[in-house]
């Protein structure tokens, strides 16, 4: 009997305007293109998508369930630029068949350079999350689905969340299917879902892909996979982002009717349901540990960090973003912390990713670079002159002894301590 | 196949582009193993006197030929000619009255007017009646000798392939590798635009270096798309890892600008940012390689910007001291106005400087791994100027990625791909 997991991401990073090593003043961001960008996404996505998820929510009283993630970037801008896009969310929120997830407020890669950061960052998308929707996240999903069994135990050790949400990568799993629920090594309570990597991208990459064997995928083929799990499994995580409906697969490819139709076809045999990951983890004990010692993502082919890490450029510019960090933080200047965190979004060092660049692959959606070479250009003229301001204030007496040296790897090491965060509380 | 190929300059005459693409592109078809008849003007100058054996100009019939070694299916000919690549009418002049003033020292003081006006004709002193005769010259050699394609490289060869198509049957190919655009601007001077027009017009096929120059010349030429094929230029890889040479330990950075200084190259650009370079930094050097009619120019614009001693001009350099000027630079600007392709960048990077290219350019087409820019936007250059000398990463990946992209534009690829449009040409209708 499996129960369909339906969970979207929902994220918009606060993009750079052009900045040369010249201009001398702290407006970074380039809010015509922030807008723009946000109220297109809005109205080809966000909205129909959430009309449509709120309409079949209504119709199937309480069978109907999913799940967001939604980032603290994004919902800063939609409440700027498309505030109706919040009270869908709001409505979605009241159905109570919709569940929000916690994640870094700042769509970070703060865990790999930071765990004070990366503590706080989610502590504030947890309380944004609460006063906009009245909800508390139980369940965290990390930027990117980036996990490892250390992130598993600082989640643990927050004593706030139940369960975590990472990507069903093979070389993770081996032999052992994603449509159950695990346990991460070393964890006691917390409990692991896993995406149906192959269920989902049939959705989010191959929907409307005509060279797919499988195509035109209509809601009643998808439903009988779906069933052809019962047996082997028990739920079926589909975890995409929402941009999938409207954006990736834009409206004329059918992607509104086929989700339109997918829960009544799911819903035709009677052992079916949907449930949130909260009720899954409730229904579902674990079935079994997986250990996941080295750093795993849903990028790419790869499933590793090479997307945002992969060159000298990304490395450089993501290091010297976090070895700032003190100085920044000493400032006490809400301005300036905040243009810092806004610095952290993972795509901006996305955009300097030259692995597919040559292709002009999907790195491409919503870049608003030409090269990557641009974008780290531009990331250091802005980084650089934060770091000036910062310095302006105060004067060199606590330079920053370096912290977030180490290369991400050596932070999936067993030495690298969870334990040794004084800063870390549970939020309650 | 064979080709009766009307081309330009071989090593080591090289004084730009024109006679790389053609060295590179005859190598490759040479190791494809196609028969190609290559005729190129040849000025009798003294001071080439050790090269003059190679290519042994015969005396009154004005056409010779030799072999170079390492090339097995190329045979030459020399037409005596002084055509050379890049002239204007004007320079050509120039250079025609410095020649009668030599031959006159040689002479002695007693020349005479009369036979003043002799040498005049023979050098032919205007350059249209010199493309003419050239063409005449072609045809003629033309008549003794087998062959299925007329291949013509850039304006002045152009006369010559319509002659030799027309009195041969066999059909005209034009390689495009600048206009008249690209190299004057909206100046463009009349004849040479004439000249260049017909001879696409009267092509049964063109190819051109890029898009960029395949627009030209539908838009401003009014030829049909459908005869217009973009062949890129590849790069002949040096393959020298001389690591011997003691690296350089220098404060200074260098950022080098290589190519003839005249106003399709963008000289003032390049200045323009570097004064905006200087504003920030101060341990940079700025190199211009080449020469060209807009040097003193150049020369004196460096020095009303107040940055004359942060600006070195090499002139004219060649063979070794190219690849050492490459080894001393850390990034390489091409500002070019209009640029048809752009070789040196490719030769940049196969020599491991990382490269900002201007999109008015072929090779901007080409190249993934490089910065580019728009040639007027000299705040754009300079802050990607200052980017790269600051940010090691930054030249490190450029370096290493666009090294490597480098390595798949090869000649063979250009010389292949002629050689389709050439059987394609060559298909019975």
């Amino acid at each position: 009997m499996p129960s369909v997991c339906f969970y979207f991401q929902v994220h918009q990073p606060v993009r750079l305007r052009h900045y040369t090593v010249f201009d001398e003043n702290d407006q970074y961001f380039d809010d015509y293109k922030n807008s723009s960008i946000c109220r297109k996404v809005a109205n080809k996505c966000y909205l129909p998508a959430n009309r449509l998820l709120l309409d079949v929510i209504r119709r199937f009283k309480g069978r109907f369930k999913i799940a967001y993630s939604v980032t603290g970037l994004l919902l800063e801008q939609l409440e700027r630029y498309s505030p109706e896009v919040m009270s869908t969310f709001d409505a979605l929120a009241e159905t109570g068949c919709v569940e929000f997830l916690a994640e870094t407020y700042y769509h970070s890669l703060s865990f790999l350079y930071s765990r004070n950061e990366f503590a706080e960052q989610i502590n504030k998308h947890v309380e944004a999350i609460n006063y906009f929707f009245g909800q508390r996240p139980r369940v965290f999903r990390n930027t990117e689905l980036i996990y490892n069994n250390d992130l598993a135990g600082l989640i643990e050790s927050m004593g706030c969340f139940d369960a975590i949400i990472t990507e069903g990568a093979d070389h993770i799993l081996g032999y052992r299917s994603p449509n159950f629920v695990y346990q991460p090594k070393g964890c006691n309570n917390l409990k692991l879902l896993l995406k149906n990597y192959s269920l989902s991208d049939d959705i989010a990459f191959r929907f409307s892909n005509r060279d797919w064997a499988q195509w035109p995928l209509t809601a009643d083929k998808f439903a009988r996979w779906v069933s052809n799990v019962n047996g082997n499994g028990n739920i079926v995580n589909l975890f995409m982002d929402y941009e999938t409906f409207g954006e990736h697969q834009w409206e004329d490819t059918g992607i509104f009717d086929f989700m339109r139709h997918l829960p009544e076809e799911v819903l035709r045999h009677p052992d079916n349901d949907f449930k949130t990951p909260s009720e899954v983890i409730e229904s579902y004990g674990s079935a079994d540990t997986v250990d996941v010692p080295h750093i795993i993502s849903w990028a790419d082919t790869e499933r590793d960090l090479s997307a945002w890490l992969g060159n000298a450029m990304q490395s450089n510019a993501i290091h010297e973003l976090y070895r700032i960090e003190k100085k920044i933080k000493n400032t006490k200047d809400e301005k300036i912390i905040g243009d810092w965190r806004k610095l952290q979004a993972s795509d901006h060092f996305y955009y300097m990713c030259t692995k597919y660049f040559a292709d002009g692959d999907v790195h491409k959606y919503f870049n608003p670079y030409d090269s990557p070479y641009d974008s780290y250009i531009n990331f250091m003229n802005v980084l650089d002159h934060l770091h000036k301001r910062c310095s302006g204030e105060m004067d060199g007496g606590a330079f920053c002894p370096v912290p977030g040296q180490n290369p991400p790897e050596l932070l999936s090491g067993p030495t690298s301590g969870v334990n040794n965060l004084p800063d870390l509380q549970p939020v309650e | 196949m064979k080709v009766f190929m009307l081309g330009w300059e071989f090593p080591p005459f090289i004084s730009g582009g024109l006679g790389t693409a053609c060295y590179g592109l005859t190598r490759a078809m040479d190791q494809l193993g196609m028969e190609v008849m290559f005729v190129l003007p040849k000025m009798v100058e003294s001071k080439y006197a050790t090269h003059v054996k190679l290519l042994t100009p015969g005396s009154r019939r004005s056409a010779s030929f030799s072999k170079f070694d390492e090339l097995k299916n190329v045979k030459f000919h020399a037409i005596n000619s002084s055509l050379q690549p890049y002239s204007t009418p004007d320079t050509y002049q120039q250079r025609i009255e410095e020649k009668l003033r030599h031959k006159q020292e040689i002479l002695g003081g007693s020349i005479s007017s009369a036979s003043q006006l002799f040498i005049s004709k023979d050098y032919s002193s205007d350059m249209y009646t010199e493309v003419h005769r050239y063409a005449a010259m072609a045809a003629d050699l033309a008549e003794d000798e087998q062959f299925d394609i007329v291949h013509a490289h850039d304006w002045m060869t152009y006369p010559a392939g319509i002659a030799v198509s027309a009195i041969t049957g066999r059909p005209l190919v034009i390689h495009v590798h600048s206009t008249e655009f690209d190299r004057s601007g909206e100046h463009v001077n009349q004849m040479i635009y004439d000249i260049e027009r017909e001879g696409m017009h009267r092509a049964d096929k063109v190819i051109t270096v890029s898009h960029f120059t395949r627009n030209i010349i539908i838009d401003r030429y009014g030829v049909s798309g459908d005869k217009v094929e973009v062949v890129y230029n590849g790069v002949e890889r040096s393959g020298k890892w001389s690591m011997d040479e003691t690296v350089i330990d220098k404060d200074e950075k260098i950022v080098l600008f290589l190519g003839r200084i005249t106003m399709q190259k963008g000289p003032e650009y390049f200045l323009h940012a570097a004064k905006k370079v200087l504003e920030v930094m101060d341990n940079v050097k700025f190199v211009m390689a080449g020469s060209g009619d807009l040097m003193h120019r150049a020369i004196e614009m460096a020095a009303e910007l107040g940055i004359g001693h942060k600006v070195l001009f090499t002139g004219f350099l060649r063979g070794e001291d190219v690849q050492k000027i490459y080894k001393m630079a850390d990034l390489y600007v091409m500002p070019s106005v209009s640029e048809p392709f752009g070789i040196a960048p490719l030769e940049a990077l196969d020599n491991d400087v990382p490269v900002i290219i201007s999109k008015q350019s072929g090779v901007s087409e080409v190249l993934m791994h490089a910065l580019k820019v728009d040639f007027w936007d000299v705040d754009e250059i300079a802050n990607m100027v200052v980017a790269v000398l600051k940010y090691p990463p930054l030249q490190m990946t450029l370096r290493s990625h666009g090294n490597f992209e480098v390595r798949r534009l090869r000649w063979k690829d250009a010389a292949t791909r002629c050689v389709k449009i050439y059987e394609e040409m060559l298909v019975p209708v």
